[in-house]
């Protein structure tokens, strides 16, 4: 038997793509779509998806949970679980296009939410916390239940086939927002899986990545002490865990962040001024077994912004292109160049050093 | 009760030309010249195989064979247990052994083995890209804090630095030689890493290396003060040693004499032997006394280091002083070399370091307190290859003794306890010590160092890894061969092939 996702590791190549504009402009998801084509060859059917941010601005104020169930059972088991923690403020089907490419479909269901107060006052949590406790209780348990998406103004979209048909399947056409990242997956060996397709969601972060991390164990490992449990056993999984323990929990920047996962050398380290000389020593003495080593170009896409991070020694493409308000990053030029034809500020970031993209305060 | 020896010494005497150095050279007298059949005699007796004879000997004369005189065979009675009933018989005392556990039993480093990348992620080339080695031992805080202007609050509890994840372990000045401690000192000044002291105290002589020195506070508190604990960059309590679990450590008063005897602070040839416990330690909230008394003693300035054996109940102990206030663990396991131990002790106390590492680490990630306090791993790490290991299953670095006695010219005769080392590591004796020449002891331990830290990058190139904080507790680059499931689980990695 084929050993399921979650069951064991299974490393794969992608390929990322992502746009943003500065301006909080809104954009359907045609582009995006079209940015994976030229890229068709890094993924392998088994696996694409997308991340939108702002694509429900009039349901800002609710976490939107995007779900799997496996059967009604599942679902009636899910439900019932969620009403316990939070008010049901819309239940509702993801509209899709049937289509032969896409297949064996779970249930998918989109669900409006907000965090019952007497909850949060008993628990003594903020309502962050508890979606991701929430969250992680139902991925975590084989019910048939994957929650894949839980921020709020935002969602992924992801399914078993080519990321092209997968943005048409989803008809992310139809949704309007001011940053996408896309993914197109190339696991070495697995059976689909729809949660086994990225973006990762966890709140509102997300994560598209290529790579496959070596520090892995190490980071799983260490990352678990702190609530998280890396059911996929995925290298996004445990980046997604990561970026919400260094943001969320103990409040780092996104440079400062950055400057964990992929630190930089002790050898340049040497060479900085002395108080960023402090700045990086601390964050490496303090959190050593958050560093990713191996290939990674990672996107993660947040509330607001993206930032795009590649690994130390750059083992793997990500490029950048710049035009008007718009910033594009993609793991090959030619993606950039669907997105924008006449592009002309293209350029490849060193390792470890992160692009950090922020959309207008107010404009989103 | 006279036994056929256990050595034959052989000498070709066509080879021989009566030059007479292995007379001079054996401190067990085992040599000596018959003027009046002009030929070089041996008493085989005497001989503990150390080898130096046959390494000096100019003309490879010489060299040490098993007898082959045994008792009748038989495999649950062997030779040494008769022989050992033979001389309690005789002197109705406790059997003295020295150095680390040399019966079969397994080694777990020898059934792990090691990944490397193919295909789906690249090797990392360490002669062409950087690797980094350094770790920093010491208690890593919960949550960071921030200035009021918003900048990182940097101050942290005290950190060792190391430029590997290898230290010298304690071997007391006492144990082993002034040219021993001369030697670990400065090799552990060159190389940015860390030596012990030992239980000994600290001799004068060497207060100027304690930036990379560990002073051990043990149960005899033998040359404790002030000063001395001022002198390092750490204090180690030693609860305990994996040679010798639940015993205090043993100098035979041969080996106490004088600047021995001063720096113990104890009167010349008396066996200095520490008592079992700390009489001031009877729980484990006396010991969150003790390390809070040495603290206090040096203004919070200097981390704490428990060393304790690997018993079997060790992840519940580690527990206790993840919580007591210490910053750095040192659990050494039954393989652990040692002066002096009672044999039976030594051969049938305590637990493999690989097990109890493993749950060690396991225990304080499930409890969460994985970042409370950091693991050293020793008690017969003999490689590269097992310092990888031991990170992998979590250990933060490594301490080693008898790897570092080898560089030094050990050849593991395991004589230790009787003073009369012939390579100038376990003696007092004057003309012994200065056949360790402390410029070649050290060179050689840097030599062995440098070699390990080009390995253990080889070995982490090969991994896709380019620093080692991405290799602790990394297991998934561990696969077990020829293991049980058990062993696995406790391990907690996976069988090859899977
Ligand atoms: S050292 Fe060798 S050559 Fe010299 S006396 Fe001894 S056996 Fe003979
Ligand atoms: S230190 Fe000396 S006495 Fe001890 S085992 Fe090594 S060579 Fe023998």
């Amino acid at each position: 038997m084929i050993p399921l996702e979650g069951h064991v590791r299974i490393p794969s190549g992608c390929a990322v793509s992502a746009m943003i504009s500065r301006d909080g402009k809104r954009m359907n998801g045609e582009s995006i779509i079209q940015s994976m084509i030229p890229m068709h060859d890094r993924s392998n059917g088994l696996g694409g998806g997308f991340a939108a941010y702002g694509i429900y601005p009039e349901y800002k104020d609710f976490y939107a949970l995007h779900i799997f169930f496996n059967n009604r059972s599942a679902q009636a088991e899910c439900m019932a679980l969620l009403k316990e923690y939070f008010e049901i403020v819309q239940d509702e089907h993801i509209k899709v296009r049937k289509m032969p490419q896409i297949t064996d479909e779970p249930i998918i269901r989109r669900v409006f939410v907000s965090p019952m107060q007497s909850v949060l006052r008993h628990l003594q949590i903020d309502e962050k916390e508890l979606v991701v406790r929430v969250v992680n209780r139902i991925n975590a348990e084989p019910v048939g239940s994957y929650v894949f998406s839980c921020g709020k103004n935002m969602g992924a979209f992801k399914a078993v086939g080519f990321p092209e048909d997968v943005g048409r399947y989803y008809r992310l056409e139809e949704y309007e927002a001011y940053c996408w990242t896309a993914h197109g997956r190339y696991p070495t060996n697995t059976p689909g899986w729809w949660g086994g397709a990225h973006p990762f969601c966890l709140l509102d972060y997300s994560i598209v990545h290529n790579g496959e991390i070596s520090s892995y164990d190490a980071n799983r490992r260490f990352i678990e002490m702190y609530g998280y449990k890396c059911t996929l056993q995925t290298d996004t999984e445990v980046i997604t865990y990561i970026a919400d323990y260094l943001l969320r929990r103990q409040g780092l920047s996104l440079d400062e962040m950055a400057s964990v996962i992929a630190a930089p050398f002790w050898s340049t380290i040497e060479g900085k001024s002395e108080a960023d000389k402090e700045k990086y020593t601390y964050l490496r003495t303090v959190f050593p077994s958050l560093l990713v080593t191996g290939p990674f170009s990672i996107i993660l896409g947040f509330d607001g912004g993206l930032m795009a991070l590649n690994d130390r020694l750059k083992l793997r493409s990500m490029v950048v292109g710049e035009q008007n308000d718009m910033v594009y990053i993609a793991s090959e030029e030619a993606a950039i160049r669907v997105m924008a034809p006449d592009i002309q500020n293209i350029w490849s970031p060193a390792g470890g050093e992160p692009v950090i993209v922020r959309v207008k305060e107010g404009a989103f | 009760m006279n036994f056929y020896p256990e050595f034959e010494v052989v000498r070709n005497d066509s080879r021989c030309i009566r030059c007479r150095v292995c007379e001079r050279q054996c401190a067990n007298e085992v040599h000596w010249y018959d003027e009046d059949g002009k030929v070089m005699l041996s008493d085989e007796s005497k001989c503990v195989n150390c080898q130096r004879c046959v390494t000096l000997c100019p003309t490879r004369a010489l060299k040490i064979v098993k007898s082959d005189c045994r008792l009748r065979e038989n495999a649950n009675y062997s030779d040494q247990t008769i022989k050992e009933i033979y001389r309690q018989a005789e002197t109705g005392g406790v059997l003295l052994s020295s150095m680390g556990n040399p019966n079969p039993l397994p080694v777990y480093w020898d059934r792990i083995l090691i990944n490397a990348s193919q295909v789906t992620n690249p090797p990392i080339d360490p002669l062409r890209e950087p690797m980094e080695t350094r770790v920093f031992l010491g208690k890593k805080p919960d949550h960071i804090t921030r200035n009021a202007d918003g900048s990182l609050d940097t101050k942290l509890a005290p950190q060792l630095s190391l430029s590997m994840p290898v230290m010298f372990s304690a071997m007391s000045y006492g144990s082993i030689s002034y040219n021993a401690h001369a030697s670990l000192a400065r090799a552990a000044s060159a190389l940015g890493i860390y030596y012990n002291t030992g239980e000994g105290g600290l001799h004068e002589d060497f207060y100027k290396y304690g930036k990379n020195t560990i002073v051990q506070v043990a149960s005899g508190r033998f040359g404790v003060h002030k000063d001395y604990l001022e002198a390092g960059a750490a204090i180690e309590i030693k609860m305990g040693q994996g040679a010798k679990p639940g015993i205090g450590g043993h100098l035979p008063g041969t080996k106490a004499v004088g600047d021995v005897s001063k720096t113990r602070m104890i009167p010349e040839g008396s066996d200095a032997i520490s008592p079992a416990p700390h009489h001031d330690i009877y729980s484990i909230e006396d010991l969150r006394q003790l390390v809070f008394s040495l603290k206090e003693a040096t203004d919070y300035r200097l981390p704490v280091i428990v060393k304790v054996a690997a018993v079997h109940n060790i992840a519940a102990i580690a527990s206790g002083i993840a919580r007591s206030g210490a910053d750095i663990i040192a659990i050494d396991g039954f393989r652990g070399g040692t002066g002096a131990a009672p044999t039976r002790i030594r051969d049938n106390v305590g637990i493999p370091i690989e097990l109890a590492l493993a749950a060690v680490d396991k225990r304080l990630r499930d409890e969460g307190i994985r970042n409370n306090v950091s693991i050293i791993c020793g008690g017969s790490v003999r490689s590269a290859a097992d310092v990888v290991k031991a990170i992998a299953l979590g250990a933060d670095a490594c301490y080693i003794a008898t790897a570092a006695c080898l560089a030094m010219g050990c050849h593991l005769c395991r004589s230790c306890h009787t003073g009369k080392c012939n390579w100038g590591i376990a003696t007092q004796r004057p003309d012994l010590v200065k056949r360790l020449n402390p410029d070649i002891g050290s060179q050689r331990l840097i030599n062995l160092m440098d070699a390990w830290r080009h390995e253990i990058k080889e070995l982490m190139g090969g991994m896709g890894i380019n620093s080692i904080e991405a290799l602790r507790g990394n297991r998934l680059m561990l696969r077990g061969v020829g293991l049980t499931e058990k062993e696995l689980e406790i391990l907690g990695i996976s069988h090859a092939g899977e």
